[in-house]
């Protein structure tokens, strides 16, 4: 699948999750039954188009009830999603994370990062966001969804930012320090994006944790070929997730681009449905 | 085993949305979704 097609079908993703237009105007959220199931990437449920739920939200809201509720039910949506599809959510499905690669595609800074000292470390700090800030701290503090009060950024774009430009949520002083600091968080993520490959899901998104951990079970993923790879590393070098899917085929920081398989001259690489009997394609002497 | 790790994850999916639903959990969800979220948007 080529660099576009995924452009539009992310496009596509982003118009269909917030598809509540009139929202924008009136700042009213949309209250129908779309409202019940969880969408499969980040997006926040306040925002004025949304027409579905944030799974990161909604289980906050179970674990930090009182009494405690287990959300068997967004667990089991995000089990469904992560088994289908992996990462390929981030990849195709996720605003958040679409947002943050039209942002990476600006001409300047004219010098993007791609790897640097502690890149590889800080990629643990999303599984800590999502053990401490979305479990943790929800079960022991009664009524603090410490994720979406403290970090979420897409939470401040989609819903923060809207709303309180429109004026609504019936506050009279909206802008606190709890909203600075969460603007904050917007601001670094957003400009980062601009310099490094989609920073929030590579080092903070909980999401990205969980479904990075599905990516190895998921149904469609990485099918490589070893017998066609000559190891001349084109793969790797094309990553903007900086994988070597030669080597880490179904690595959790893979979001199922497929850029990687557009650089292979060999056509040693391929995404598709486990199982599936591998595609003929041209054999590596034939490949140029 | 591996073919049928996929299988075996739907197959807990479903039952985790079906113990969901008979708990009423989607209307839980739908109740926190419809309202503005303090937390969410930076202000509570
Ligand atoms: S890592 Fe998070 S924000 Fe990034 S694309 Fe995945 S779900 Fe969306
Ligand atoms: S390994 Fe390939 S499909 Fe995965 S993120 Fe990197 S380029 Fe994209």
């Amino acid at each position: 699948m080529g660099k576009r097609v995924r452009g539009w079908i992310q496009f596509a993703a982003l118009l269909i999750q917030n598809a509540n237009f009139r929202g924008f105007f009136t700042g009213k959220l949309y209250q129908g039954g779309g409202k019940t199931v969880c969408v499969p990437g980040l997006n926040c449920y306040s925002c004025p188009g949304a027409l579905g739920a944030c799974p990161v939200g909604a289980m906050q809201s179970f674990l930090s009830a009182r009494p405690v509720k287990l959300p068997y039910y967004v667990m089991g949506l995000l089990l469904f999603f992560g088994a289908l599809l992996g990462r390929a959510v981030c990849g195709f499905l996720c605003p958040f994370g679409f947002i943050q690669e039209l942002l990476h595609k600006l001409p300047f800074p004219r010098r993007k990062v791609r790897a640097f000292r502690g890149d590889r470390p800080l990629r643990y700090l999303k599984y800590a966001v999502l053990l401490v800030m979305v479990i943790a701290l929800p079960l022991a503090l009664a009524g603090t969804p410490a994720f979406c009060k403290y970090l979420c950024p897409a939470g401040t774009l989609e819903g923060g930012l809207p709303l309180v430009l429109l004026n609504r949520a019936g506050l009279k002083l909206p802008v606190g320090l709890l909203f600075a600091w969460k603007l904050l968080v917007l601001l670094a993520v957003l400009a980062l994006s601009a310099v490094i490959f989609r920073p929030f899901c590579k080092y903070l998104c909980p999401l990205g944790a969980l479904y990075g951990l599905a990516n190895r079970a998921a149904l469609y993923r990485m099918r490589p070929q070893m017998h066609r790879c000559t190891g001349c590393g084109a793969c790797a070098r094309a990553c903007p997730m900086q994988v070597d899917p030669a080597r880490t085929p179904n690595s959790a920081e893979c979001i199922r681009c497929g850029l990687c398989v557009e650089a292979c001259p060999t056509h040693a690489l391929r995404l598709g449905v486990r199982g599936e009997a591998p595609a003929p394609g041209p054999k590596p002497a034939d490949a140029e | 085993m591996k073919k049928l790790l996929t299988p075996l994850l739907l197959l807990l999916a479903a039952a985790l949305v079906c113990a969901g639903l008979a708990l009423g959990q989607h209307a839980q969800v739908l109740a926190k979704a419809a309202r503005v979220c303090l937390e969410c948007i930076g202000v509570g």
